[in-house]
């Protein structure tokens, strides 16, 4: 299998099987809280999806060159949350003052993110991920991809559900089952699907 | 009588997952067994203690400009005391809760209490607010944890309290009964506020 499977394997994986929300229960407090509205959750799904990718290519420069030559993994917890959230900070006023389209569009979700389990949980992943031989630890170039490749993971499922969500509207729910308790079980629902999945060998 | 009320508050009042729904990754991933569910829960009030003192002690020096990533460096490094700690301790719970554990530096719960508590009380109330708090996450946790291990596995905290003729539904303790079970204990909680 050349490169361009391994990464086939990797986008799948990230998408479908091991889904970041559905399946590694990651991400979960936007997932639930701003799928209220389709252009919404687009627009938080493009900020992780951005974040997610060059924090996964950031913490893996970090943990290689700094903390792994110096016997310091111990302090990743610390050392990648602080890249995280200089990164989100830098993100934010680069696009600012670059990108001011861009920046009204995501702007509000940028510092949400910070906070975002699925974008520290991703770069701790990533130090412990072997490739589909089960030898090779991850590349630079295979972190990154996994970064990205898991927040395309989180925003497909943040777009359904926002899909969903936007028609329940209009039902009639019992009074007790509307807001929170529904969208869980929606989410339960939408697993349930995803865990079909997991059954594949590619 | 202050403190006691502090202390209680996190609990019922204020609960910080049914009420105020925060820390919801840990809540579905972890609650698994009841087992899982303490482990969880108590690192995290561990942690939570830790961190309201340190935060309450240094209210007066932080710069507000800078206080959430110093909140963030205080959190992290409590957990990774916690991570090392557990690792060394009880590696068993650390490689069931695995990648949970360093996430608890970024679980909501514990900023939120450090940015809308710790930063404006003194030390003695914000260890109360941290206790309560903490249980109340714990308790919580073992609720669901309870409901998903008895449907999931037949058994409580490890010891089997279903007859044997009972065939346990594994979906509880996978993935989608996580999302199930707590939308239906918050649809109860719910139809209970209703009531009242």
């Amino acid at each position: 299998m050349g490169y361009l499977g391994e990464i086939f394997v990797m986008a799948m994986t990230a998408i479908f099987i091991q889904n970041f929300v559905l399946s590694r229960f990651l991400g979960l407090c936007p997932y639930l809280g701003v799928s209220k509205k389709l252009d919404s959750a687009l627009g938080m799904g493009l900020a992780v999806i951005f974040v997610m990718t060059l924090a996964s290519a950031f913490t893996f420069l970090m943990n290689r060159y700094l903390l792994m030559p110096y016997n310091m993994e111990y302090l990743q917890t610390i050392a990648f949350i602080l890249i995280i959230a200089a990164l989100v900070q830098f993100v934010e006023m680069v696009v600012q003052k670059n990108a001011p389209a861009l920046y009204n569009a995501l702007g509000v979700y940028l510092p949400l993110i910070t906070t975002n389990c699925a974008v520290l949980g991703v770069a701790i992943l990533n130090t412990s991920l072997f490739r589909s031989d089960g030898v090779t630890p991850y590349t630079f170039l295979d972190s990154t991809l996994n970064g990205f490749f898991s927040g395309v993971g989180f925003t497909v499922v943040l777009l359904a559900m926002a899909g969903i969500r936007m028609r329940l509207e209009k039902s009639e729910l019992p009074k007790s089952m509307r807001g929170m308790p529904i969208a869980l079980i929606l989410a339960g629902i939408m697993a349930l699907a995803f865990y079909g999945f997991v059954g594949f060998k590619i | 009588m202050n403190f006691f009320k502090e202390l209680t508050r996190g609990i019922i009042k204020e609960n910080p997952i049914f009420v105020i729904v925060l820390g919801m990754c840990p809540t579905l991933a972890v609650t698994t067994s009841v087992e899982n569910a303490l482990g969880m829960g108590l690192a995290a009030t561990f942690v939570l203690i830790c961190s309201n003192i340190m935060i309450s002690l240094i209210k007066d020096v932080t710069p507000a400009s800078i206080r959430i990533p110093v909140y963030i460096v205080v959190i992290a490094a409590f957990v990774s005391i916690v991570d090392m700690m557990m690792a060394a301790y009880l590696p068993a719970l650390h490689k069931s809760l695995g990648l949970f554990i360093p996430l608890i530096a970024v679980n909501c719960i514990i900023l939120g209490r450090a940015e809308a508590y710790a930063s404006k009380n003194n030390v003695v109330m914000s260890i109360a607010d941290a206790i309560g708090m903490g249980l109340g996450f714990t308790l919580s946790l073992s609720v669901v944890a309870s409901i998903r291990e008895i449907i999931g596995a037949g058994t409580w905290l490890n010891m089997r309290v279903t007859p044997a003729s009972y065939d346990p539904m594994l979906i509880a303790i996978l993935a989608p009964g996580a999302f199930i079970t707590l939308g239906f204990l918050m649809a109860i909680m719910s139809m209970i506020k209703e009531k009242k």
